[in-house]
């Protein structure tokens, strides 16, 4: 092992039940940096730290730890403790109602020699510990009394206290203000100094540029590199996690861009929010126009159409649709008004499993038309047909459960679903993924065509290139809040630069 | 239609147990030498219909309205509602000091028309589904701890309408629900007046599509654009109602409120009802026909422990007996065992050809 090098992962592979979780992943945490792990959701971070900290049990690949000989292998938390590696989550795990002190010290208190706490020099002890740390504390006052941000650092305070090399913060920073962000980084920093090597796994790509040393991405579970910040611009981090390279991308936009600021306004939407999801916003949108919605995963792309729908209630704001002023506080609200939406989980929240591909063809009608006004069965075999014909579901019959299509399939009926109630504004949210190529065209094509009709989509996708084959215009997400809007002419490069949020539009 | 096909039909657990009871029925009474086909016989006794088929649909009416409105709880929440059998004791207690008035707890004349405490009853059945289905629904509470509140209070109240006394209504016109019209058991009338209403409903509304919908994925359900949380509301009042129904029955077989004893345990037969009619308990698809088989099913398997003698002390014991072997044969890992057993038989029979 190199001398300054405290950890290395070396081939770690992990499955789950049907998917490859990490694929031969290398990592390595060198003394006193602060060291990124970047990756889209789902993209094996989380992953990869679980099998650090003895959370999941890695399949194959060894970790090395500094002073430790030998492969290490942890089972537990507890484990990796005794090997010097500590993990802070998103979520301060202490206890509010006991003083700082005990909560710095719960679990390995100082004993006197009749085997009672010995406070005084507990007291005395974290009074050091915080003071060397720089935290400014009563360490005898309840830990509650104190910000989240303070909670947060006495929870890494106990962390490092105990013999740590390795530490590991999950997401600290996401419940915190900028001054707090700002305290907690300047805490980072002090500890770097004092050796310790920090793996901070976050979605911000600020806070990355402003501490951290080294970036390591993951891409659906294998290593895309490692890299020196220096090296790695924004837009080339972004490229990173996304999977593409400018180079090799040809621009793609399709000629006959036409503006629809003249047409009638569907959507107007100003202010919207939901606590904790999406941050307010303002948006319009104009009959026969598609806008696409672009930011990485977890951006709040999803969470703006679901705001608008009434999936997730929006808390603030108005929202017109066609000129009147309308309140949604459920999805079948919005269904009234000439809405559907084919959200992004497909499986949790698109199909109904055991119903057949009729019943979940006609769900949505059959909803707005309200439960005392059935549809005749042979209306709604009509319709399931109709669909069946038109999207060219592969199915063995219209009464075969939907669970028993390809994910291709189950989409197309979902789509079906919506399309049978002939909507004025359809929400798709991720329509394309997972499902093959051919397909993939098929519905960029509806898309298109259906906007011909004079419907208005909201299309959400993290390929860019299918963005930019079917949108008029695009709205940029990050970090929870629309941030521009870009429209004229489409390039790949400028919507990945207003996703990285470098150079302003 | 071949074997497999027919082994599974949704219809073939439920009607093959209870072809299973009828067989141990007639081989019994063959045994006794008695007529094979004596557990079919009708006659009239009385002036009443009698026999044991009529005695079976009578005494099992209760449990097959339990399992009406059960069924479609279990659909939609994946839950049971475990208060049915107090709120039964509820609701005949409501019924009774109604109709008993001031002249409780002796009453031989109605102080209010019979109408008057049957929808008392029926409403508070409906308040009790109600307080069941907004804790399920809109406060997100575990069905089986949510019910678990109106099963220990539900009987306790009904003690508490009827002063700790057992109101009695020695009345031939309330005794009618419990009774006879004419020579036909009155209950058997409601049993199917009851399942037809449901079925109606089910048959003319789009619900059966809601529940089973909002049973199998709520949230996706909810995107669809059903009102998952109203549908589940409702499932729940339904079973309120049809637990009304069945504890008013009840306490007009036996002409008062035994707060005590009306009712009890009819949840396990009711939730028993609807397993032996081949519903998932984790919610989703249903069958109502199954669950309405499976409450008779058990009834006749109590009916034929009376007629074979067995002591009522020893009953349970042998109803559990028969329900271990009838849930038995629909675990997967038994399912398994049969089926490999066939495929040995099979290549056994093949390698006999072979050989021969």
């Amino acid at each position: 092992m190199e001398d300054n090098v405290v950890l290395t992962m070396r081939g770690i592979c992990m499955t789950f039940p049907g998917v490859k979780a990490l694929d031969n992943v290398d990592f390595t945490l060198r003394k006193g940096e602060i060291h990124a792990l970047m990756g889209e959701n789902g993209a094996g971070k989380s992953t990869l730290i679980k099998c650090l900290t003895g959370i999941n049990d890695f399949e194959a690949g060894e970790i090395h730890v500094d002073g430790v000989e030998g492969k290490v292998k942890n089972h537990s938390t507890l484990d990796a403790q005794n090997v010097g590696i500590s993990t802070v989550y998103q979520e301060v795990n202490l206890c509010p109602n006991l003083s700082v002190a005990e909560n710095l010290f719960i679990g390995r208190e100082p004993m006197t020699p009749f085997h009672t706490i010995d406070r005084r020099t507990m007291i005395r002890k974290a009074d050091e510990l915080t003071k060397r740390l720089d935290i400014r504390v009563d360490v005898t006052q309840n830990l509650e009394n104190y910000s989240l941000a303070i909670q947060q650092m006495i929870a890494i305070a106990r962390a490092v206290d105990t013999n740590c090399k390795v530490l590991i913060l999950d997401e600290p920073t996401s419940s915190l203000d900028d001054s707090e962000v700002e305290k907690l980084f300047r805490m980072m920093t002090s500890l770097k100094e004092q050796g310790v090597g920090i793996i901070f796994v976050t979605h911000f790509l600020e806070q990355v540029y402003a501490v951290c040393d080294r970036i390591t991405v993951l891409r659906n579970g294998t290593l895309v590199g490692e890299y020196p910040i220096a090296d790695l611009p924004r837009v080339k981090l972004v490229a990173a996690m996304m999977g593409k390279d400018f180079d090799d991308l040809a621009d793609i936009r399709p000629e006959g861009f036409t503006s629809h600021a003249d047409a009638e306004m569907v959507i107007d939407a100003k202010g919207l929010s939901h606590k904790g999801t999406i941050k307010p916003f303002d948006i319009e949108l104009h009959r026969g126009e598609v806008i696409g919605l672009t930011g990485l995963l977890g951006s709040g792309r999803s969470e703006l159409a679901r705001a608008i729908y009434g999936a997730d209630k929006a808390q603030t704001g108005t929202l017109k649709v066609k000129g009147k002023e309308v309140k949604i506080n459920h999805p079948i609200d919005a269904i009234h008004l000439g809405m559907g939406m084919l959200p992004d989980d497909r499986k949790a929240e698109g199909i109904i499993g055991d119903l057949s591909v009729r019943e979940n063809i006609i769900l949505a009608l059959q909803a707005r038309m309200g439960m005392f006004k059935q549809m005749s069965r042979a209306k709604q075999e009509e319709i399931a047909d109709e669909y069946i014909k038109v999207l060219q579901i592969k199915t063995a019959s219209r009464e075969t459960p939907i669970s028993q299509l390809s994910g291709g399939n189950q989409q197309k009926a979902i789509l079906g679903r919506w399309l049978a109630t002939d909507p004025d504004f359809l929400i798709l949210d991720e329509p394309t993924r997972g499902i093959d190529i051919g397909t993939k065209t098929e519905i960029q094509k509806l898309i298109i065509q259906l906007a011909g009709e004079g419907k208005s989509v909201m299309f959400i996708s993290s390929e860019i290139e299918e963005m930019l084959r079917t949108c008029n215009r695009m709205a940029v997400l990050r970090d929870g809040a629309k941030v521009g809007e870009l429209d004229g002419e489409l390039t790949q490069e400028r919507v990945m630069s207003a996703i990285a949020g470098g150079a302003k539009e | 239609m071949s074997l497999k096909k027919i082994t599974s039909h949704k219809m073939f657990l439920p009607v093959f147990c209870m072809i299973l009871v009828l067989c141990a029925n007639m081989i019994y009474d063959a045994s006794q030498g008695s007529d094979f086909y004596e557990f079919f016989k009708v006659g009239i006794t009385n002036g009443y219909l009698s026999g044991r088929l009529v005695n079976i649909l009578n005494r099992g009416s209760e449990t097959a309205i339990l399992a009406v409105g059960m069924t479609l709880v279990v659909s939609a929440s994946a839950g049971t509602d475990i208060s049915v059998g107090s709120v039964m004791a509820l609701c005949a207690s409501v019924c009774c000091v109604i109709l008993a008035g001031p002249a409780a707890p002796q009453a031989t004349e109605l102080a209010a028309p019979l109408i008057v405490g049957v929808l008392g009853g029926i409403a508070i059945g409906a308040l009790c589904g109600a307080f069941n289905g907004a804790l399920v629904a809109y406060l997100n509470i575990q069905p089986m701890v949510a019910t678990l509140i109106l099963w220990t209070a539900a009987r306790a109240t009904g003690l508490l309408v009827c002063n700790n006394l057992i109101v009695y209504v020695r009345n031939d016109t309330f005794g009618i629900l419990g009774g006879f019209i004419g020579m036909f058991p009155t209950p058997i009338l409601v049993a199917a007046i009851v399942i037809a209403a449901v079925a109606l409903l089910l048959k003319l509304s789009a619900m059966g599509l809601y529940v089973q919908s909002v049973g199998i994925n709520k949230k996706a359900s909810r995107i669809a654009g059903l009102n998952s949380k109203r549908i589940i509301f409702l499932c729940y009042l339904l079973c309120g109602v049809c637990a009304a129904i069945a504890g008013v029955v009840a306490s007009s077989r036996i002409t008062s409120a035994d707060s005590n004893n009306i009712g009890l345990n009819y949840e396990l037969d009711a939730i028993l009802a609807v397993a032996l009619g081949g519903n998932s308990l984790g919610g989703g698809r249903f069958n109502l026909a199954g669950s309405i088989i499976g409450a008779y099913t058990i009834q006749a398997i109590t009916t034929t422990m009376y007629n074979m003698k067995i002591s009522t002390a020893v009953t349970p014991v042998f109803k559990a007996i028969v329900v271990i072997v009838i849930v038995a044969i629909q675990a997967p890992p038994v399912k398994a065992w049969f089926k490999k057993l066939s495929a040995r038989n099979a290549s056994a029979s093949a390698k006999g050809v072979a050989n021969a």
